[in-house]
């Protein structure tokens, strides 16, 4: 397992006992009792990371889905499959970088990966926008959906962003038309297709590469109607109170399961997926080839049906005289 | 459009004999306006309307019949800031007299029959949880069946409806997919965009008519100016998502003032032979 850098501050224990380790383990001469410190330390992390992660509040859950050192969809590319041939451009605007679209290889399944990407150093996250796409990424992500329905590859979508971008040039190039217009195409696209959302599900942002017949999260991703801070900014009219809105908005995996939101979720590795990239992209993997196994069996009429009534589903309200009680998830 | 107008539109139109513009800031006589439509006698400004006055409005006299008037919102996330949702929803409903934010139904335009759906934007800012939602897909999915031409005229500037959470992100797509099969199956929709219309619900169905209207200078767009303001840390350009912001980037097909609306309807539905 990785160390985990200095950061947040419910992993400062953790650190802090890393820390010791290393000094334990620069030292040349190891008596016994060395030994047996380190040993304890090793199985005191293992402990504490467990006991952290296994009780993570919603703010923190966000915290580890906005990871520096999260896998992205650039890493499971490298990870998961086997070969990715990146196709560019939405042919009508621009090639944003902030959504990364391609042919690529997974066991015996050739497939489409439309996926969010947040870049890692300053100068890929200022030319995607740190995850930000443009309307220019949801037509190019639209463009090769299409392209695979047409050639019969199932899609897959890893769904990875703080939100759709918010800016001028997004507005003029009409950032609602095109989300909208996605979510109309993908529910009825002729081919399978499965959303991951690997860290953040930010609102209409995620929603416009989210339709599928499996939607999965991660266990510390979480997936919004919108940011905390935009919530806290709202109620609280301050940023200030993002932990008490993360609290309020109930994004975390465990209740988007419970509320009908998602299919499945896919545990993270002890300590968060930034700890053990391998592991994580594996499990990714893992879960990608099942499904593909399970959803290539239904014919495409009864998979666009089951699509539609999947998402048909979800809502939660009071029909003639219900009460409250009855409705409640 | 300032943030002053704004907020002092989504309280309607004060009662009273007179009134002051938020378009031009002249005192106005109420009366005048109201014969108007609710439009502005000097500058052509075009003031609230509810989603009650506005299917006055659209539909032919005594036609409308409400659809799914027994869905009520529910609380699934018990949601609560500084006051419980629950207590404002009840405070809402009390003051605009709706149970929520979508009215929907059938009616007759010029004698032609329609699924018509209104969203109005002084429930919860017009902003769309579980509730408008689902009565929309039911207005589409029923449009589907009866061969209805389908008119939905949205105001929301709350877009998805916070206090629900994911499950109003949902909608947006619950509505999508519904829309998709409805134009599958040769359906005409005609949006009509209002004053304001952003977020999840300018994302979703109010941008996938195949005629889309909007009544004149409505702010429209996805992200609220304060947001991208906030982001890009420069000033908005003058007129930034109004109609005419929209109608010269090509995204919407006319802009059709208040008292041309039920008219414009009419001719686009018998152009597409419906």
């Amino acid at each position: 397992m990785d160390a985990p850098g200095p950061g947040f501050e419910f992993e400062q224990p953790i650190y802090d006992l890393h820390c010791r380790l290393r000094e334990l383990d620069e030292q040349s001469e190891k008596t016994t009792e060395v030994e047996d410190e380190v040993r304890g330390l090793r199985r005191e992390i293992a402990d504490l990371t467990k006991q952290v992660y296994s009780d993570l509040s919603p703010w923190q859950t966000v915290q580890v889905a906005r990871h520096k050192s999260r896998p992205h969809t650039v890493d499971y590319l490298s990870l998961a499959f086997d070969e990715f041939v990146e196709l560019h451009g939405d042919k009508h605007f621009g090639d944003d970088q902030a959504i990364r679209t391609g042919f690529a290889k997974l066991d015996q399944f050739k497939v489409m990966i439309v996926g969010h990407e947040k870049g890692r150093t300053y100068k890929e996250k200022s030319a995607c926008y740190f995850g930000c796409s443009h309307p220019e990424g949801y037509r190019k992500a639209m463009g090769k959906m299409r392209m695979a329905a047409k050639y019969g590859l199932p899609i897959i979508c890893l769904i990875d962003t703080p939100g759709a971008y918010p800016g001028i040039g997004a507005e003029e190039r009409g950032q609602a038309q095109v989300i909208a217009e996605n979510m109309y195409a993908m529910s009825r696209l002729k081919t399978l297709i499965i959303c991951v959302v690997i860290g953040e599900g930010g609102s209409g942002g995620a929603l416009g590469i989210g339709v599928g017949d499996r939607v999965a999260v991660l266990q510390h991703a979480y997936y919004s109607v919108i940011s905390p801070e935009g919530c806290a900014g709202i109620i609280w009219k301050s940023h200030e109170y993002a932990s008490k809105a993360a609290e309020a908005l109930r994004f975390t995996s465990d209740h988007l399961k419970k509320l009908g939101v998602v299919d499945d979720i896919i545990a993270e590795p002890l300590g968060g997926a930034h700890r053990d990239h391998h592991q994580m992209a594996s499990r990714v993997k893992m879960y990608l080839i099942k499904t593909l196994n399970e959803l290539s069996t239904i014919p495409v009429d009864d998979l666009l049906q089951q699509r539609y009534d999947k998402f048909r589903r979800m809502g939660v309200f009071l029909e003639s005289g219900e009460s409250a009680a009855e409705a409640t998830v | 459009m300032s943030q002053a107008a704004a907020k002092r539109q989504k309280r309607g139109v004060p009662e009273g004999l007179w009134q002051k513009c938020p378009g031009c800031q002249e005192t106005i006589y109420s009366k005048t306006a109201e014969e108007r439509l609710n439009v502005c006698p000097l500058c052509d400004h075009h003031f609230y309307v509810s989603a009650r006055e506005r299917i006055v409005q659209v539909l032919d006299v005594g036609t409308f019949e409400e659809w799914d008037a027994d869905l009520k919102p529910a609380d699934p996330l018990e949601f609560s800031d500084k006051r419980p949702y629950v207590e404002k929803l009840k405070s809402e409903q009390k003051r605009t007299g709706l149970n929520d934010a979508a009215l929907t139904g059938t009616g007759m335009i010029r004698a032609r029959r329609v699924a018509l759906g209104v969203t109005d934007s002084a429930f919860f800012m017009g902003s769309m949880g579980s509730v408008v939602g689902e009565r929309l897909t039911r207005l589409v999915e029923r449009a589907t069946e009866q061969d209805l031409p389908l008119i939905i005229v949205s105001g929301s500037g709350g877009g998805a409806r916070m206090h629900e959470g994911i499950l109003s992100l949902m909608q947006m797509a619950k509505v999508s997919a519904a829309l998709a099969r409805y134009g599958e199956a040769g359906g005409l929709f005609v949006s009509v965009l209002t004053n304001p219309t952003m977020g999840g619900v300018a994302a979703s169905f109010a941008s996938l008519g195949d005629v889309v209207f909007a009544e004149p200078r409505a702010l429209i767009g996805f992200a609220g100016p304060r947001t991208i303001k906030a982001t890009i840390k420069i000033e908005l350009p003058k007129g930034f998502q109004t109609s005419e912001f929209l109608l010269e980037h090509g995204y919407i097909d006319r802009i059709v003032s208040r008292d041309k609306l039920k008219s414009e309807i009419a001719r686009t539905i018998d152009y597409c032979g419906k």
